[in-house]
């Protein structure tokens, strides 16, 4: 028994030759995406940062609902949130809005945790519209502070949106990056928990939560924890949308159909539970807006029948027949073992 | 004197909400699905009723005839096409079928309804109301809709309890597959569970366009109302359900009372505060 055991030449391996090729493609991508402010028009800029911020609120559900099992319809609560502190960091306290912005991440992290103890008593299908009234409450609630505008809302004053950059164009390349930056950052975040000791114990939880837990996985406290996380991320969101607008209202800002409806068919249409899901996610949505868009509701409506379509045929996405016919994976989480046929020496 | 009307007010309302409710009640029972097309069925039901009304010109309580059988018959169909496909272990498939129905539906009546808010006429019962003291009175539409609420409980008490259907029922939500090795099919029954759970979203519907203002966007609300209700009551008990209407009733109008922006606040509120102090609701019976 020992000597075969010396003798197995085996290493664990994580990345694969699509992985390395495909962070070369996505780095070089990406610096040519960084100089978007020199080739892009205005008009591509803001989608780009739409597609970012899309991207990224995408990654957040895919996170909780995909590797945690939290199928949560009221994220809209946290970008409506985090839209509304940077407002109330940038009008009342007289902050700088780029300083703002981390702060209203910070901001809601601290209100996500007294709002995870109510939705965590609630499960599974329950827990998704107990979310969906906590998002309902804020809504209502922010619709009553007058000093916030009430139910019309309010914009950004011009010296606040002056004091981010002096030009129009000067502001929008900020945001460019910002929305660029907080894309790319949540594909990261999500890649790298995976890849620690905390994305073992959801991959568990993923496949079987009573297994995880007697595995030794705290299951709570790594839902709670995910939870959180994705609630500060989808804050610093909601503020950016919200700088990015320079306006916002209650109605908009907490809108289920914006932030949660189009992110759930974002995720679930590429590929629920990989990281590459809500990426291809994202594109085709952005690709049916554009042919679709002179259709109004018919553009919602067939956007629910694929997702239904995608849930009853191909639960595991547009990304999951692709990785299943071809084997690759751009971002390896799992370790896999590879034999070596070395004869012992 | 005022108080008093305002929780008379809250406790009729309540009936409605009940009615909204029961359905999902009904359903979570016997499969465990939640709906989250729910309130846009309601509100389905609330255009059919009109369209009805208005190509055929007979009082909205009538078309109650032809819109029942329709939501019915729609009900059996979802389920056998759509749900019982997605029934399993996984939540999340039925979850997101039903989320995508909900944006359809949605989308659907306003294409073809457009998003004006509209109403079901029912001439002078609308205003029609009995004095009990000098200023106290009680609508005469609200109160019809309470009762209904309570006759629609009662005959589904007297379904689950009393007849074949009824045991097979309750037989399947215990344990669904022993009842299968007795030989109930269980895709069947689910499709019946679901044409009698969207029967009573036809007569919520109805009640809906009679007491208020309807427009394609409001079934989401609904869902939550229902819902609430459900969870303040207690999962899967039906008298509970009502319960839990009457308590979000109550919780609206006094909050609308206190202040017009109060009311779905106040609400909400009042099902976060059940939530937090009693989490399995005020009259738990199942387990999920």
């Amino acid at each position: 028994m020992a000597r075969a055991r010396t003798n197995a030449a085996f290493r664990v391996e994580r990345t694969t030759r699509a992985s390395r090729i495909g962070g070369v493609i996505a780095l070089l991508g990406l610096a040519l995406l960084a100089t978007g402010p020199w080739w892009l028009g205005a008009a591509n800029m803001r989608t780009v940062v739409e597609i970012g911020y899309y991207l990224a609120l995408a990654q957040m559900w895919n996170l909780l609902a995909g590797y945690a099992g939290l199928v949560s319809v009221g994220q809209q609560a946290f970008v409506g949130f985090g839209g509304y502190a940077l407002f109330v960091f940038v009008i009342q306290a007289q902050m700088p809005a780029l300083a703002a912005l981390p702060l209203a991440a910070v901001a809601t992290a601290i209100v996500a945790l007294p709002t995870a103890f109510v939705v965590f008593r609630l499960r599974g299908a329950y827990f998704a519209i107990g979310t969906w009234v906590v998002a309902e409450v804020y809504r209502l609630g922010f619709a009553q502070v007058s000093a916030l505008g009430g139910g019309s809302g309010q914009s950004l004053p011009v010296a606040a949106v002056k004091a981010i950059a002096e030009t129009k164009d000067g502001r929008e390349m900020i945001i460019y990056w910002i929305g660029l930056g907080i894309a790319v950052g949540s594909v990261a975040l999500v890649y790298l928990m995976l890849r620690a000791r905390q994305g073992l114990a959801l991959t568990a939880i993923r496949d079987s939560e009573p297994a995880a837990e007697s595995l030794g996985v705290n299951n709570f406290r790594t839902k709670l924890i995910v939870y959180l996380v994705a609630a500060t991320a989808t804050g610093l969101i909601g503020a950016l949308i919200s700088l990015q607008k320079l306006r916002i209202s209650p109605d908009a800002a907490f809108s289920v159909t914006d932030w949660t409806a189009n992110v759930i068919f974002i995720v679930v249409i590429g590929g629920i539970g990989t990281i590459e899901g809500p990426i291809i996610g994202v594109i085709v949505f952005f690709v049916l807006r554009e042919l679709l868009a002179g259709f109004g509701s018919w553009y919602l409506m067939s956007l629910g029948a694929i997702a239904v379509a995608v849930m009853l045929r191909s639960p595991r996405g547009l990304w999951g027949l692709i990785a299943d016919r071809y084997g690759i994976d751009f971002f390896p989480v799992r370790r896999r073992v590879m034999l070596s046929e070395k004869p012992p020496p | 004197m005022e108080w008093l009307d305002t929780i008379i007010q809250g406790v009729l309302l309540g009936g409605l909400y009940a009615l909204f409710a029961t359905g999902l009640t009904l359903i979570f029972g016997v499969m465990r699905l939640v709906n989250i097309g729910h309130g846009d069925l309601i509100v389905l039901a609330a255009f059919l009723g009109l369209a009805v009304v208005e190509a055929t010109g007979i009082d909205p309580f009538l078309s109650l005839i032809i819109v029942v059988p329709v939501m019915a018959a729609l009900g059996y169909g979802l389920q056998r096409g759509l749900f019982n496909l997605t029934l399993g272990r996984d939540i999340l498939p039925p979850l997101l079928v039903s989320f995508g129905l909900s944006i359809i539906i949605q989308n659907l009546l306003l294409e073809i309804f457009s998003a004006d808010s509209r109403k079901l006429q029912v001439g002078a019962l609308e205003t029609a109301s009995i004095r009990l003291a000098d200023n106290l009175a009680i609508g005469v539409l609200p109160l019809i809709v309470f009762l209904c609420a309570i006759a629609v409980i009662l005959g589904l008490q007297v379904v689950f309890y009393r007849t074949t259907l009824g045991r097979a029922f309750r037989a399947t939500s215990d344990d669904q597959q022993t009842a299968q090795l007795m030989g109930i099919d269980n895709r069947h029954l689910y499709g019946l569970a679901m044409a009698i759970a969207l029967g009573v979203v036809a007569i919520a519907g109805i009640f809906l366009g009679v007491r208020t203002n309807f427009d394609p966007s409001i079934g989401p609300a609904r869902l939550i109302y229902a819902f609430e209700a459900v969870i303040i009551g207690g999962l899967g008990s039906l008298w509970g359900t009502l319960a839990g209407g009457v308590v979000l009733g109550v919780a609206q109008s006094i909050g609308a009372k206190l202040d017009p922006g109060w009311q779905l606040l106040a609400g909400h509120l009042a099902f976060l505060a059940v939530l937090l102090i009693r989490p399995r609701g005020l009259f738990p019976r199942a387990y999920d």
